[in-house]
């Protein structure tokens, strides 16, 4: 049982990871990993959120009624997403700031629904905390990874503290301002999935069909 | 006048919810392996997204904002901070309604529609679109206009991203980067694509904008974005 706990706590991080194998979540991953301060905020909010409600969600699985359990999840995540929302707009004002949209848009994150939806209705509580608790840390591995990238090369510092100095103050490095906008983070994501796909080949979709053996030739 | 057709225009190509806030990328992923599906959806996103976003807009402006319940009697009341959950309700319910609407009296397009509707309620794009209107403090009008065009922008997005792949079938890809790895090139490439036309748009146009631009690497492109737009609908 040890065993099957480990394993629901680790599966995800790679082998089942949310962003990159089961499409889930990937909006806010883009959005908020333009540094690595805000990626680690938002991973902790959603490790909370994902934990919490995965468990609240299993603790009532046996008394709502199938028809109307999306609403009932739904409305146990906006509740955990406002009081983290308040939270993070009383002490940290200037990050929920950066955050923007994208704490309230955890609500929508499928993540949350999905674990809820696809683990949590059916499982324990402590399995599904844990599940919860794993899906978050795959989230929170992909966000970061993404973070530190986007940080590093597009201004030279990490979590605010310069590293390299630009060539604007007389410091060897050209910072590249394509990290900064939004397409980078498509082309880093796709990079880490190419990646974790080469050493996991078992991942990598099946080809809607294949070319017969004549025109395999002729496209060579 | 001219303000509004300037918001439409941004809501739909510069403001692309899809490819500049990476809103509904779930479902832009997941479902744009056809283009008549993906058709279908991009539809059911710009009907669903013209209605919740004013309706939200009322909500928050007459229920919601701080002082807003003045008109009760409760003028020190602020309860903005229910605008998530309110919101999420109002889709949920718009979207039923829309459903149970469409079902009784246009047949043809419920079908087309098809099991898409009701997933609607979980695509962040209309959520975040509710809260990208609270956030600028748009008018009704202007909501209304912003509703439209946004929801616009993520159907063209959405039906472009399909067209891509299906031509894609035919080419020949790395192996780990299939499916999924090659989809996000793509979709930052689209991305790319519009942020060539933000800096076109904006050196000739607002100067400002273009200054900030090239502050991004302060602000970060959402916080660019957001403040363009707020110096743009002033």
């Amino acid at each position: 049982m040890q065993n099957n706990y480990w394993q629901i706590l680790t599966r995800p991080l790679i082998d089942e990871n949310p962003l990159t194998l089961q499409i889930l979540g990937i909006c806010s991953a883009l959005a908020v990993t333009t540094s690595l301060d805000t990626a680690l905020v938002m991973s902790a909010v959603v490790i909370c959120v994902l934990a919490i409600g995965s468990s609240a969600v299993s603790l009532i699985r046996r008394q709502v009624p199938r028809s109307v359990r999306i609403i009932i999840q739904i409305t146990i995540i906006a509740s955990l997403v406002i009081i983290v929302d308040q939270i993070l707009q009383a002490y940290a004002f200037e990050l929920s700031k950066r955050l923007s949209v994208f704490v309230g848009l955890i609500i929508t994150n499928c993540i949350v629904l999905g674990r809820a939806e696809g683990f949590a209705m059916r499982n324990g509580v402590v399995a599904s905390a844990l599940d919860g608790i794993g899906n978050g840390l795959g989230y929170a591995l992909i966000l970061i990874i993404v973070g530190a990238i986007r940080e590093f090369f597009g201004k030279g510092s990490l979590l605010n503290v310069q590293i390299l100095i630009p060539v604007s103050q007389g410091g060897g490095f050209e910072p590249l301002h394509l990290m900064l906008l939004p397409p980078s983070a498509f082309f880093i994501i796709g990079g880490i999935i190419w990646y974790i796909r080469r050493k996991r080949p078992e991942q990598v979709e099946n080809p809607e069909f294949t070319l017969s053996p004549g025109e395999q030739a002729e496209s060579k | 006048m001219n303000d509004l057709f300037e918001l439409l225009l941004r809501s739909v190509f510069l403001d692309n919810l899809a490819l500049s806030f990476f809103l509904g990328m779930c479902t832009f992923l997941a479902v744009s392996k056809r283009v008549d599906t993906a058709f279908g959806v991009g539809l059911a996103v710009l009907v669903v997204q013209t209605i919740t976003v004013p309706v939200n807009n009322l909500i928050y402006v007459w229920l919601l904002a701080p002082g807003a319940l003045a008109w009760a009697g409760l003028g020190d009341v602020d309860l903005s901070f229910l605008r998530l959950i309110a919101f999420i309700g109002i889709i949920a319910a718009m979207v039923q309604v829309l459903e149970m609407t469409l079902e009784f009296h246009i047949p043809k397009l419920y079908r087309a529609l098809g099991i898409f509707l009701p997933l609607i309620t979980v695509n962040c794009a209309i959520l975040g679109g509710s809260l990208f209107m609270v956030e600028r403090s748009y008018s009704f009008v202007e909501s209304v206009v912003y509703g439209f065009g946004s929801g616009l922008g993520w159907a063209l997005a959405i039906v472009m991203f399909a067209a891509i792949r299906d031509r894609l079938k035919y080419a020949d890809i790395p192996h780990g980067l299939q499916g999924l790895g090659i989809n996000f090139v793509i979709a930052g490439l689209m991305s790319f694509g519009l942020w060539h036309l933000r800096g076109w748009v904006d050196a000739g146009g607002d100067s400002r904008c273009s200054v900030l631009l090239c502050d991004c690497s302060i602000a970060g492109p959402v916080g660019v974005m957001g403040t363009s737009l707020a110096g743009a609908s002033r």
